[in-house]
């Protein structure tokens, strides 16, 4: 006690004493509570981790099927009606074999002469067989096609040439084969001019197209093989035991998408009325437009997205009661703290701001956290439950603003509390 | 010189109005000149501490008046309060109210906070109050870790941190051996030198000789003033 000197000078002037503690500074006072209470203040957060975690999930997966869905309509073709023939049940009995063989060419012609608005038509059938080249052979589809099915359906030339009309009209052996079957028969080289099998019949490759990848619905576009609709009935259909000029599809594309709902309603009647359907009768034939394909998923992802947002919000609120209830018990516990505080100086204003930033520290901490662990688990969704996901800056962000509004929120409450206590009563307990 | 603190017949009542009703300060009035080195005895339950919370802007008199350097306490608010304690008034209190969770060093540093010294000088200058009253090697220590006596001065070295105008002081010796005793009031008698007011609370008449003048409180009334001669 021998150098109490020291502490021994002229009282400092009350001006020099104007200063007052930064912003710093009382985020330094916050972090410091916060460390001495470590585990409470995690477990304070896991209220704000879940729901972060949630947003986070929420908006990179809702942000990703979109952005898929887009991908995807813009793939395939939005402009584009689709016709089959119904498979389904009538009064209860599955219906005979022929109203699986109810398009045909007669309907398509029909359909290109008398419906304006359906600008592309195109005839399909299909099947699978085995296709060979030299040593390798693979499993494929086969699709027996018109012209206007590749500008229908947007697909584009990688290599070689598109079917001549002379190709349709005489039934050449000529194939287009898909990505997929090139790789698997040729690997990298140049598949044009080469003969291939596909079933016992042999094919000239005239041609490749530009790869389409996934579809939506998970399937590979790229395996498949296009032959002229007319071959593929006179050579490839021997198997299939089909009334002649029968159709298993049609698909017909429109110049605008305004233009669908009209051209739909055409082809219903106009099919009615050429397959002789008595009114109230049941169709023999289903019209599907993709938009409303594509719709439906949307509304799935949309519900996802609500289902999520009310995980998120319901999980914000409950860890921000939670936030709310700590703080309220530390203001409690830490009153003398407070009102030694107030007692050295600071002002009811020092001290709310200190409650607040322990409560937005806890919530943004909470908020990292969570960042983290729904990051992951976005990934993780789309590594294995094949869920496409986007993750982007803006997400984050986002999800970072939603943390520190939820801590400053519930927060107020209590740091207010903390700074309308009086000193005395504050240091008296 | 011009009084720094001027009570003019402060009253002080708890639970006014009701069967409860204590009247803690009764017509108190008392002039201490800056500068002055003035004690305030008392028995327990006389009144003393609710005069030091007074003096010290922590509470507010019921009726009465109350300058502080010249300002009315009646027309600041809570923040206006907080803005006179900081920046003039240093608080040794009798239960030391120092924090649990941090250190002697962090303890002492705390003023400086609140007047925004930047960390590494608040460090610098603890560190320093704390070797000034001999606790140099407790500085990271925590008060649970420190016995009553160095708590008690790692308290003073607080509430001396900023030089401020005037130091109150709440048995400041209370706690320590008669030698330390002394040298904290040897310490006071030389603030008293350098131009500090220091008011010292204590129930002990012999501690209360040190000071310039003694203000006696009992029942709320101060019912006596003598001065060391030739104060």
């Amino acid at each position: 006690m021998s150098r109490l000197e020291a502490l021994i000078g002229a009282p400092t002037e009350a001006s020099a004493l104007s200063g007052r503690a930064t912003l710093f500074d009382i985020l330094g006072m916050a972090i410091y509570a916060l460390r001495g209470n470590w585990m409470r203040s995690t477990l304070t957060a896991l209220g704000v981790i879940i729901g972060i975690a949630a947003v986070i999930i929420m908006v990179s997966v809702g942000q990703g099927t979109q952005a898929r869905l887009d991908e995807t309509m813009a793939r395939l073709g939005s402009n584009r009606i689709e016709v089959m023939p119904n498979f389904g049940q009538s009064r209860g009995v599955r219906m005979g074999a022929e109203s699986s063989f109810s398009l045909t060419t007669r309907d398509a012609q029909a359909i290109r002469q008398r419906i304006p608005g359906a600008t592309y038509v195109s005839g399909m059938i299909r099947g699978g067989t085995q296709v060979i080249a030299a040593e390798q052979n693979w499993s494929t589809q086969w699709n027996g096609v018109e012209a206007d099915y590749f500008i229908v359906n947007d697909w584009k030339l990688a290599r070689g040439d598109t079917f001549s009309d002379a190709d349709y009209r005489g039934a050449a052996t000529h194939a287009i084969i898909g990505e997929t079957v090139r790789e698997k028969l040729f690997g990298d080289s140049d598949p044009v001019g080469t003969m291939i099998r596909v079933g016992r019949v042999p094919f000239t490759v005239i041609g490749e197209v530009a790869p389409k990848g996934e579809s939506g619905w998970g399937g590979d576009m790229d395996d498949v093989i296009f032959v002229p609709l007319e071959t593929a009935r006179r050579r490839l259909m021997g198997q299939l035991e089909m009334p002649p000029g029968t159709l298993m599809r049609i698909t017909v594309g429109t110049s605008t998408a305004d233009d669908l709902p009209e051209v739909e309603s055409a082809l219903n009647d106009l099919l009615r009325e050429l397959h002789k359907i008595e009114p109230g009768g049941e169709d023999d034939f289903r019209v599907r437009n993709l938009t409303e394909l594509v719709g439906a998923r949307t509304e799935t992802t949309r519900l996802m997205s609500m289902l999520l947002a009310a995980v998120a919000t319901i999980s914000l609120i409950v860890g921000g009661i939670g936030i709310m209830n700590i703080m309220l018990v530390s203001v409690t516990e830490r009153i003398r703290e407070i009102g030694l505080r107030m007692a050295i100086g600071a002002t009811p204003g020092d001290i709310q701001k200190q409650f607040l930033a322990e409560a937005m520290l806890i919530s943004l901490g909470g908020g990292v956290i969570g960042i983290a662990i729904g990051v992951g688990g976005a990934m993780l969704a789309s590594r294995y439950g094949s869920l496409p996901i986007e993750l982007n800056l803006q997400v984050i962000l986002l999800a970072t603003g939603f943390a520190v509004a939820t801590g400053l929120f519930f927060g107020y409450y209590p740091a207010q509390k903390a700074a309308r206590l009086d000193p005395i009563e504050a240091l008296r307990q | 010189m011009s009084p720094v603190i001027e009570l003019n017949t402060i009253s002080k009542v708890y639970a006014a109005g009701t069967a409860a009703e204590v009247v803690a300060l009764d017509q108190v009035s008392a002039r201490i000149l800056r500068g002055e080195f003035v004690a305030i005895v008392g028995p327990s339950g006389s009144g003393k501490s609710t005069l030091m919370n007074i003096i010290g802007c922590l509470d507010t008199p019921s009726s009465g008046s109350y300058r502080c350097s010249g300002v009315d306490v009646a027309d600041l608010d809570a923040s206006a309060r907080a803005e006179l304690r900081r920046t003039q008034i240093g608080f040794v209190f009798q239960g030391f109210h120092l924090l649990p969770r941090m250190t002697a060093l962090e303890n002492v540093a705390l003023p400086l906070t609140y007047v925004g010294v930047p960390k590494a000088q608040r460090r610098e200058r603890a560190a320093r109050a704390l070797q000034a009253v001999g606790l140099a090697d407790r500085a990271e220590h925590r008060p649970n870790e420190l016995s009553g006596g160095q708590q008690q001065r790692v308290a003073i070295a607080r509430a001396l941190i900023n030089r401020p105008a005037i130091l109150l002081a709440d048995e400041p010796t209370g706690a320590l051996d008669s030698h330390t005793g002394e040298e904290i009031l040897a310490l006071f008698e030389q603030l008293r030198i350098a131009g500090h007011t220091v008011i010292l609370i204590t129930h002990d008449p012999a501690v209360a000789d040190h000071a310039d003048r003694t203000l006696q409180i009992h029942d709320g009334h101060l019912v006596e003033v003598e001065s060391k001669e030739g104060a």
